[in-house]
């Protein structure tokens, strides 16, 4: 992905191809995940369109702090280009809410939180010497199928030009159609 | 000053035609800074900067671009806009040094002060503010920063490449001269 590039030096992509993360192609697994205390969100819900799943280490620490907030900014961006933004961590639907509300967040946080990283297990970025997920990035086409994956260093923000890249792509082959 | 074709991704070179930049703009070494105003690393950064200016003088082209995260600063969007309206006055840069020096006191009304301050027709650049005269500029901004990898404030480019060290007067300098070379 050369968009990525500026972004994400090559040792991080190696880093990447390294890692167990499903590769592009595949069909993506659906899952369904408290959003809230008392609401659910399911991946196949927003089959039609291409959705950008994020998984973050943590709540609070500070890079997912920067991370959350340039998706929360680039909400208009992504929604231009058709896209649904969904971040999943480890943390239950309550540290979920507190944190989503003092980020002043307009996506969903899903908890991947009983059975502890099962979604992230499924998707092959569950880092169980930490006990959290990898900072992975997956954009997923509106059939349901991984068009875009990108694992970043866990302390490194992988921003969002490479998202905005794959959500162009999605977008110009639509148009070819 | 030309106006972008909206859309269109900005280099992440200084673009003296189009950006806010200081020195000139054949300069061996260039740097664009995305930056927000009422980010505490951004006003750590801004005398680092205005050093590294000092050092190399001429040689340099530093452009200044606005990258504000309006959900975690509910003051980045209007100050980014009133230094864009100071620019309309002929006056951005010193609108821009102000809003650094006091990123305690960037309410609407402290904005004004600032105006009158630097003697701009504060009336003018307060209604441009509310208006949002300028909010698709500052967005063009922002986008650019996004395409080219600004994963959060400040970002520097240097030569047109992001920089990942710290923010920090020695290590940017030997980044820039290194680049230079």
């Amino acid at each position: 992905m050369s968009a990525t590039t500026t972004t994400n030096s090559a040792k991080s992509q190696v880093q990447a191809n390294a890692s167990g993360a499903l590769p592009v192609g595949m069909l993506a697994p659906d899952f369904a995940l408290k959003s809230t205390p008392d609401q659910t969100v399911r991946l196949s819900e927003f089959r039609g369109q291409p959705v950008v799943l994020f998984f973050y280490p943590a709540d609070w620490s500070p890079v997912c702090g920067d991370q959350v907030s340039l998706y929360n900014e680039m909400l208009a961006e992504f929604q231009e280009l058709g896209a649904e933004v969904v971040g999943i961590s480890v943390d239950g639907p309550w540290c979920h809410a507190a944190f989503s509300r003092d980020r002043r967040l307009h996506f969903p946080l899903l908890a991947d939180f009983e059975p502890k990283g099962e979604v992230a297990k499924l998707y092959g970025v569950y880092r169980p010497s930490d006990g959290t997920s990898e900072r992975a990035l997956f954009v997923i086409n509106r059939e349901g199928i991984i068009h875009w994956s990108y694992v970043s260093p866990v302390g490194v923000n992988p921003g969002a030009a490479g998202i905005l890249a794959a959500l162009e792509e999605l977008k110009e082959g639509e148009k070819a159609k | 000053m030309k106006k972008n074709p909206s859309g269109a991704l900005l280099s992440a070179l200084p673009m003296p035609d189009r950006d806010h930049a200081q020195g000139p703009a054949d300069a061996a070494i260039q740097l664009v800074e995305y930056g927000d105003y009422e980010c505490s690393y951004c006003g750590e950064a801004y005398p680092v900067v205005k050093a590294i200016q000092e050092h190399l003088g001429e040689r340099l082209c530093f452009a200044f671009r606005n990258f504000p995260l309006g959900n975690s600063h509910p003051h980045a969007q209007h100050t980014a806009e009133a230094a864009e309206g100071a620019a309309a006055q002929g006056r951005f840069w010193e609108m821009h040094d102000l809003l650094y020096e006091n990123q305690g006191a960037l309410e609407d009304e402290d904005l004004a002060r600032y105006a009158s301050a630097l003697h701009l027709d504060a009336r003018r650049l307060m209604s441009e503010v509310l208006a949002g005269t300028y909010t698709s500029r500052v967005r063009e901004d922002f986008r650019s920063g996004a395409r080219h990898g600004v994963n959060g404030t400040p970002s520097f480019f240097m030569n047109g490449v992001l920089y990942n060290g710290t923010t920090s007067v020695e290590e940017m300098l030997s980044a820039l001269t290194g680049e230079a070379v």
